[in-house]
């Protein structure tokens, strides 16, 4: 394998293992729960891309052999770590804040947390008054 | 080089993993726990895909996105189950 292979492989693990070591370590240090969510969905995340890149770059140029294998994972990844940083902040948010601490969200319907979405009260009077009709 | 590029980067995802872990066992609520639980399958994750690369296939990579669309699912089935007691409704 040539040299420049090695020295770009070796700096994407390498950056990759300190981007996936302070992800976590954020997790341990960090206080409140709402700052907890930062660390591991960020730079977790870049660290297993990280990781991923330094992989194509081993197969594809120390071995010949390119595969697209990583991407679709790095993709996958990159997708659904947001949404389920969502979740578990909608799920923190629902079990320990009350919706008077929040400020008013401005609209004319409430935090989704906390309310139903548009049209769904309505929705349920309806079925109430068709289960009532049979 | 690529070797002790390796090793590092499998010290540092490991050392990742025990910190999650750590934070499985204190966490002070459900939301810290499936975010533990979440960054562990992210890890592991990484850890395969160094496995793959220390050994030279490509056999690992199937085995990790496999895993990384579990971790995903569990994660939402899990936060679902939490905020409304139900996953499908």
């Amino acid at each position: 394998m040539e040299m420049y292979t090695e020295i770009l492989v070796s700096f994407f693990l390498v950056v990759a293992g300190i981007f996936g070591l302070v992800g976590s370590f954020g997790m341990l240090k960090l206080t409140d729960t709402m700052q907890r969510l930062h660390a591991p969905t960020k730079a977790t995340t870049l660290g297993v891309g990280g990781v991923l890149i330094a992989s194509m770059l081993y197969f594809g140029l120390g071995k010949a052999q390119v595969s697209f294998h990583e991407l679709l994972i790095t993709i996958f990844l990159f997708l659904t770590a947001p949404v389920t940083a969502n979740f578990i902040a909608k799920t923190y948010m629902a079990r320990n804040i009350k919706p008077e601490e929040l400020p008013a969200s401005e609209r004319e319907y409430g935090w989704a947390v906390y309310d139903d979405p548009p049209g769904r009260a309505e929705e349920d009077f309806h079925e109430r008054e068709r289960k009532g009709r049979n | 080089m690529i070797t002790y590029a390796l090793l590092f980067a499998f010290a540092c995802f490991g050392a990742g993993l025990l910190f999650n872990l750590w934070r499985i066992a204190v966490g002070p609520d459900v939301a810290d726990r499936i975010l533990a639980l979440d960054t562990m399958v992210i890890n592991a994750i990484a850890l395969m895909v160094l496995y793959g690369i220390w050994r030279g296939t490509a056999v690992y990579f199937e085995a990790s996105l496999l895993i990384a669309m579990v971790g995903f699912i569990s994660t939402v089935a899990y936060c679902r189950f939490v905020l409304r007691g139900d996953i499908i409704e």
